[in-house]
């Protein structure tokens, strides 16, 4: 063409115009920290696992969840799931089941035999683990992961600690957790069972460990002294629970078991005692909502028939019945007795008023320290004040959860691998919280309670052993796929659509291709910002769903 | 990650799950079905209009103008003429020597958009060329006011053309004056915010897509950049359509709206779910479809965020008017049922 | 009789038959020269006195005697002209027709038109600007987008309008640049005259197969019609000057290849009407100069010597072929159906400027105004006088100056109220 001079023009030349210059801001391409990953004791990559398993690749999935934590499909059951508690879509519809999605990765990986690899570099340090808890068991496999080789010596007959002597089978069947400790101690992690350990310094010197991870948890149960002329039949949860598991035939509780406390042990052992068949009555010194043990806990136990007495306190026991005296709240949330009494028919009384740590083991070792509570005093290193000693779990100042016993294990492995290397321990650098704020929640699809129903449903069909049951594929892909993936891009390609001046770029769909912004911080997104046209008006940061883009202000 | 370890979902379970975080919702969304990504997430889309174009930072024109022609070059397999009427779109593409245009592309003047479409369209028939498809495209000012004789020729012909009106309720290019579609109470720089009805004067401008539909052309859409799958859906229904079609783009304006660059989508979106702004289609002058409303908002949402409705909240509040502008979309949402509950964003429905 | 017109041209030397005279209204003679010319897209708006041409090829074109064209009704002349704007631009051979009002109303595409440089042709039937409204004759709509950058040709007859639609298709084309051929509206339109018109196979030699320069094509895009701001604008503008310059240069050609052709002579720049030994010269556009030639020639014969300019190409303006053709004459006379108000005739003061380097003086004769009748004896009485130097600068002929001067004295007795 003899094109006019001027007025005719050749296409796409204005790529020529690096409109780049007109910013004063830019987008920067961030992974924050979702509120679930910053909510799980145990460090689990939340978002980063649910993002797998929504495609489906749930092997990748639970690779992503085993670096951080060996028992998915314990914690698909029995952790109480604060990520959920911090979930997004929680103020969006309700909070993404994760746990019921990571029980699903955790079953499959126990169905189809997948396991964990160690590294082949061994670094010839010997630890070892006092008490096949969660948290010696999680110390363990880090550990070994590390490269270290770990002995675990426990004193009971069977490793998993209150995960086994505490948590009823309903609601976490045993092959489940013989599975995953199976899989620890394929990884090499030896355990060694009957064996109390009573002198820690013998025992390291003895054998040679180079270091010890004290998790003996905190197994004697508190007590109140309750006046029982009659010589009724008091018992303490923990005894019982422990009896379910361990002894073959149980003798008879009792046929109106009282069960006194509010926490989760003292339903876990009144829903427990109806299995048994006999009735159970909770009586408890606060109110409903006071109580420490989860509302599903409650419900559950109403469901099944457990009875409540709330705003009680047990003062006398007979053989046939129990006085209570009626208490009324006080303006500080605290009960106070009403002088007025009355008697709750009933044979026997559990109490589940909490458990203190037997120290008795640490009480000899120098420089080990103790609360006024019994427990044993751990710097930010999870050391005691025993060089080479550390402690963790229940034993140590902190929620008594397993998966804070389980991430104090993995803590504690890695600062005994910085102490046995000779080397400080530097934790990741946590990014800024991606919080509801950050999000644009206007993305993603509507789908809230309605799908609850579904898994309901699947519960209500499997109370027979287990109550709660697993989700079906469907139902789990569903599941993760409600993630709103916060604060890291889950490639819904909005950047680049919405840019007016075309100025995001998608990255070839290669791992080997480090994706960083220009000022060289990486991120996951597989987007690049075009400098050279960006104008900076933040469109893409503000269309991005999770919020995984930041506007920086520019240095000029 | 070992790969061939990698377990994946198992086909059935993949395919029974059609919901997919923001299903179609945002541009592209990996989970889903490459057919159900919009054009625009592709790397593929033509980028009828490139990069280097001087338009104002987030101007939601040239984001629009992107759309609605990615999605027609899709449609026709790359084979569009676009026409352009004067105004800011023309103006930030075409400075010479630079233009961002990739497609086959002409400007002639501010009002005849419409009938030098007519006139290549007319040429493409005659040379046996009919396979390549004509798109007129023009601002409020260049279509609802100026070019409006032009567009109305052009529909009651039923030429073989798509016009494109991009809506950004006012004279952008020349400083933001008054247009036929400037919405009631807008402050422009012909409508001051001053005396006792301070900006544009209600009872005013005209619902051009209405009086599209009265030419009894086949197609006639709103569409939104706030909704882009809605948008490409429009673009692709009317390129399925021969003879006089017509969408009518909202397409916000940070300078001439007094937002911040980067709400251009959000107040396109407020505006739709507000009911000021409703999205519907038409065929041979009746309506067919429209978009019911997602998350329901008081027109105060999408006003309060433009400076050029400031007036309506300061220094004291506006109630008479901001209750007139509210009557407005409850007409609208009345109109078109907008507040049904069918939206296809639900899960629910994605999951059957 | 009406053959169709095929659009493939023939192949092979064709037998130029020369065809037979037909005495045709002129609308019908330019709308048939049009056809042969197989414009691919005509759109057009009606307005007096346009419209028997248009009404003529929307004819043809719906009974297949013009096929492979699209006939466009459109809604206004500003819509007619975009038509044609895009048809060109999108490769097809495009022709429009307007008079007076229509062509205002289409001013902003009749300057779009050129600066994107498209070989649009278009006739216009000459006709008077209102206010006040009228329908008939004159100039006035030419002058009015004389500087639109279009080449403007006149005819004096209808073979003359005939020759130079054909030849206006060839210079647009070949230049890439619009061309506007004025017919006297009523005069040439609506007049039965004999005319003789070439056949389609004549015409498809003589016409080649539409190349444009530029083209809307997906296969090869290109942007149209892009902004340009003052660094390139005067280029812009110097060059579609020396386009006119070569028109200029390429009409006269065109004219001597269509003689040699067609055996006619017709179009160019000017042709001289008796001006060897002529002292007087006058000069003017279009039809009226047959009656000018007819005056000559009664001069003549009783010894005045004077004679003719026939003026063909208003723009470009031929400054030098005027200053030519007027460079043995003591005096010219530029008679014009149009007025400047205020300044006069604004032919006259072109061709003032083409002898500004001579003594030779220019006399402006103001005539046939919104139809007015140009009697042959009020134009010798004119040429008479100017013969013995009595001609004023700017005469208005058989101007009624009793009314005028009624309507000037009522003027000047206007006081405000107070
Ligand atoms: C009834 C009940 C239900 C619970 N339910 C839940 C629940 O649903 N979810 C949840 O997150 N948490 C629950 N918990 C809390 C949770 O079980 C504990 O926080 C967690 O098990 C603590 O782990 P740990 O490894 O520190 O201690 P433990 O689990 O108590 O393990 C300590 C281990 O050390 C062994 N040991 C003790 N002394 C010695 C010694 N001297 N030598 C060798 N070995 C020794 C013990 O035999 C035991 O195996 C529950 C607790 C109880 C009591
Ligand atoms: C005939 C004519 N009148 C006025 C103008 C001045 N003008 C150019 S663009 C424009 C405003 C365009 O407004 P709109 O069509 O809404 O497009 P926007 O710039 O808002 O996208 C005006 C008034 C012009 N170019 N031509
Ligand atoms: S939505 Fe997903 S990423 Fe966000 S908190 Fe919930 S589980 Fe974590
Ligand atoms: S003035 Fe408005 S429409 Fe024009 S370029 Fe700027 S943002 Fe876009
Ligand atoms: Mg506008």
């Amino acid at each position: 063409m003899n094109k006019p001079f001027a007025t005719t023009l050749d296409v796409g030349s204005s790529l020529a115009n690096h409109t780049g210059s007109w910013r004063t801001e830019r987008p920067v391409y961030v992974d924050r920290m979702p509120p679930c990953n910053q909510a799980c004791p145990a460090g689990e990559n939340t978002q980063d696992w649910l993002y797998h398993a929504e495609e489906g690749n749930y092997r990748t999935a639970w690779e992503s969840i085993v670096r951080d934590n060996p028992f998915p499909a314990i914690m698909g059951r029995a952790c109480y799931h604060p990520c959920e508690t911090s979930c997004n879509r929680g103020s969006l519809d309700a909070a993404v089941n994760i746990h019921a999605v990571e029980r699903f990765l955790g079953d499959r990986a126990i169905a189809l035999g997948w396991n964990i690899a160690s590294s082949e570099e061994r670094s010839g340090k010997k630890v070892l683990v006092v008490g096949a808890g969660p948290s010696g068991l999680s110390a363990a496999y880090h550990l070994t992961l590390l490269g270290h080789e770990v002995t675990v010596v426990e004193a009971g007959a069977a490793p998993g600690g209150m995960m086994r002597f505490g948590i009823p089978a309903y609601r976490l069947p045993r092959t489940i957790i013989d599975a995953e400790i199976a899989r620890i101690v394929a990884l090499g992690v030896t355990i060694r069972l009957n064996e109390p350990v009573e002198d820690i310094p013998a025992l390291l010197e003895r054998e040679g460990f180079d270091a010890a991870f004290v998790a003996i948890g905190a197994h004697l149960a508190k007590r109140v002294d309750i006046p029982a002329p009659d010589a009724g039949k008091i018992l303490d949860a923990i005894g019982v629970l422990r009896e379910l598991e361990t002894g073959e035939s149980m003798p008879r509780i009792g046929r109106r078991v009282i069960v006194y406390g509010g926490g989760n042990t003292a339903l876990d052992v009144a829903r427990s005692v109806r299995r048994l068949g006999e009735e159970a009555i909770v009586v408890y010194r606060r109110t409903r909502d006071k109580m420490p043990a989860h509302e599903f806990e409650v419900s559950e136990a109403l469901e099944e028939g457990v009875q409540f007495h709330w705003l009680r306190t047990v003062t006398h026991m007979t053989g046939e019945s129990i006085t209570v005296e009626k208490m009324t709240l006080g303006p500080d949330g605290f009960p106070r007795g009403t002088g007025e009494y009355e008697t709750i028919e009933g044979d026997a009384l559990i109490l589940a008023l909490g458990q203190n740590v037997d120290t008795h083991v640490l009480d000899s070792i120098p420089g080990v320290e103790h609360s006024a509570d019994g427990v044993v005093k751990v710097g930010p290193n999870m050391m005691t004040g025993h060089k080479g000693i550390f402690a963790g779990g229940d034993m140590v100042p902190s929620e008594r959860t397993l998966t804070v016993a389980i991430g104090h294990g993995k803590k504690a492995a890695r600062n005994i691998d910085a102490y046995l290397r000779g080397i400080p321990y530097v934790p990741k650098v946590k990014p800024a919280l991606a919080s509801f704020e950050r999000l644009n929640t206007w993305y993603y699809s509507d789908a809230g309670k309605t799908v609850q129903p579904v898994l309901e449903d699947v519960r209500r069909r499997s109370t027979f052993e287990e109550v709660v049951g697993g989700l079906d594929e469907t139902n789990a892909l569903f599941e993760a796929r409600r993630c709103l993936s916060c604060g890291n891009c889950f490639e819904c390609d909005n950047c680049f659509g919405v840019c007016p001046d075309n100025a995001v770029i998608k990255l070839p769909d290669s791992a080997a291709i480090e994706r960083s912004d220009s000022a060289g911080s990486p991120h996951s997104a597989p987007f690049a910002i075009d400098y050279d046209y960006c104008k900076g008006c933040g469109v893409c940061a503000a269309e991005c769903p999770c919020g995984a883009i930041e506007m920086v202000p520019e240095e000029i | 990650m070992n790969v061939e370890a990698k377990e994946t979902m198992n086909v059935e379970a993949g395919q029974k799950i059609k919901f997919y975080q923001t299903g179609t919702l945002t541009v592209g969304n990996r989970l889903l079905d490459e057919d159900l990504r919009t054009v625009q997430a592709s790397e593929e889309r033509s980028n009828a209009i490139t990069s280097g174009h001087r338009a104002c930072q987030g101007c939601g024109e040239a984001l629009g103008a992107r759309y609605a022609l990615d999605a027609a070059m899709r449609a026709a397999n790359g084979k569009i003429i676009a026409v352009n009427a004067t105004g800011c779109l023309e103006v930030f593409s075409t400075p010479y020597p630079e233009t961002s245009w990739t497609l086959p592309w002409l400007h002639s003047l501010f009002g005849n958009a419409a009938s030098v479409a007519s006139g290549v369209a007319a040429a493409l028939r005659r040379l046996g060329k009919a396979d390549i498809r004509v798109v007129a495209q023009g601002g409020d000012g260049g279509t609802t006011d100026i070019g409006f004789a032009c567009l109305s020729g052009m529909f009651e012909r039923n030429d073989d053309v798509l016009y494109l009106c991009y809506d950004n309720q006012g004279y952008m290019n020349t400083g933001v004056q008054r247009s036929s579609a400037t919405p009631p109470t807008a402050r422009t720089a012909t409508t001051p915010a001053v005396g006792t009805a301070p900006g544009n004067i209600f009872g005013t401008g005209k619902d051009v897509p209405r009086i599209a539909m009265a030419h009894g052309i086949p197609y006639v859409a709103t569409a939104s950049v706030a909704d882009l799958h809605d948008l490409e859906r429009k673009v692709t229904n009317a390129m399925q359509v021969r003879g006089a079609r017509y969408i009518h783009i909202l397409v916000p304006c940070p300078l001439g709206w007094g937002t911040v660059t980067n709400a251009t989508i959000r107040v396109a979106r407020l505006a739709t779910e507000s009911g000021l702004f409703p999205l519907f289609e038409a065929e041979h002058g009746e309506i067919v479809a429209s978009s019911p409303i997602r998350r329901a908002v008081p027109v105060e949402d999408y006003l309060k965020i433009q400076s050029r409705f400031a007036h309506l909240f300061r220094p004291t509040r506006d109630d008479a008017h901001l209750a007139a502008l509210q009557a407005i979309a409850d007409k609208n949402i009345q109109r078109y049922n907008l507040l049904r509950n069918d939206h296809g964003n639900d899960a629910r429905k994605e999951a059957a | 009789m009406k053959t169709p017109i095929q659009l493939t041209p023939p192949k092979g030397p064709v037998e130029l038959t020369l065809p037979k005279a037909r005495q045709i209204e002129g609308s019908r003679a330019i709308a048939e020269a049009v056809g042969l010319c197989r414009p691919q897209v005509i759109c057009a708006y009606p307005i007096t006195p346009q419209t028997h041409i248009v009404e003529e090829l929307s004819a043809m074109v719906k009974t297949g005697e013009l096929m492979d064209c699209e006939f466009i009704n459109v809604e206004s002349e500003f819509a007619a002209l975009s038509v044609a704007i895009g048809a060109s631009a999108a490769g097809a051979r495009a022709y429009t027709a307007t008079s007076s009002q229509g062509l205002l109303y289409m001013a902003e595409a009749v300057y779009n038109a050129s600066g994107m440089q498209l070989p649009i042709v278009m006739t216009l039937g000459n006709r008077a600007i209102g206010a006040p409204i009228n329908i008939w004759n004159d100039h006035s709509d030419a002058m009015a987008l004389r500087d639109a950058g279009w080449v403007l040709l006149f005819a004096e007859t209808n073979q003359e309008a005939i020759d130079l639609h054909l030849q206006a298709f060839r210079l647009a084309e070949e230049l890439s640049t619009p061309v506007m051929v004025c017919v006297d509206g009523f005069i040439l339109t609506h007049a039965y005259e004999e005319v003789e018109l070439p056949t389609p196979e004549a015409v498809d030699r003589w016409l080649p197969k539409f190349q444009p320069r530029q083209v809307l094509d997906p296969a090869e895009p290109i942007t149209m019609g892009a902004l340009v701001g003052p660094e390139s604008f005067s280029e812009v503008r110097y060059l579609a000057h020396r386009k006119q310059l070569r028109a200029l240069e390429r009409i006269p050609e065109l004219s001597a290849e269509f003689n040699a052709t067609f055996g006619r002579n017709s179009g160019g720049i000017l042709r001289t009407y008796k001006t060897e030994g002529a002292e007087t010269i006058v000069l003017a556009m279009g039809s009226i100069n047959g009656t000018i030639e007819d005056a000559i020639d009664e001069l003549r014969r009783n010894g005045h010597a004077i004679g003719a300019v026939i003026l063909t190409t208003f723009r470009p303006f031929p400054y030098a072929s005027v200053a030519a053709a007027l460079k043995n004459a003591s005096q010219a006379i530029v008679v014009e159906k149009s007025l400047t108000a205020g300044m006069g005739g604004p032919l006259a003061a072109d061709v003032t400027l083409a002898l500004a380097n001579t003594s030779t003086p220019v006399y402006s004769v103001i005539a046939g105004l919104g139809g007015r009748p140009i009697p042959q004896a009020s134009l010798e009485s004119i040429f008479e006088r100017a013969r013995d130097r009595e001609l004023p600068e700017t005469t208005f002929l058989d101007l009624h100056w009793d009314a005028v001067n009624q309507a000037i004295t009522k003027e000047l007795s206007w006081t405000p109220h107070t």
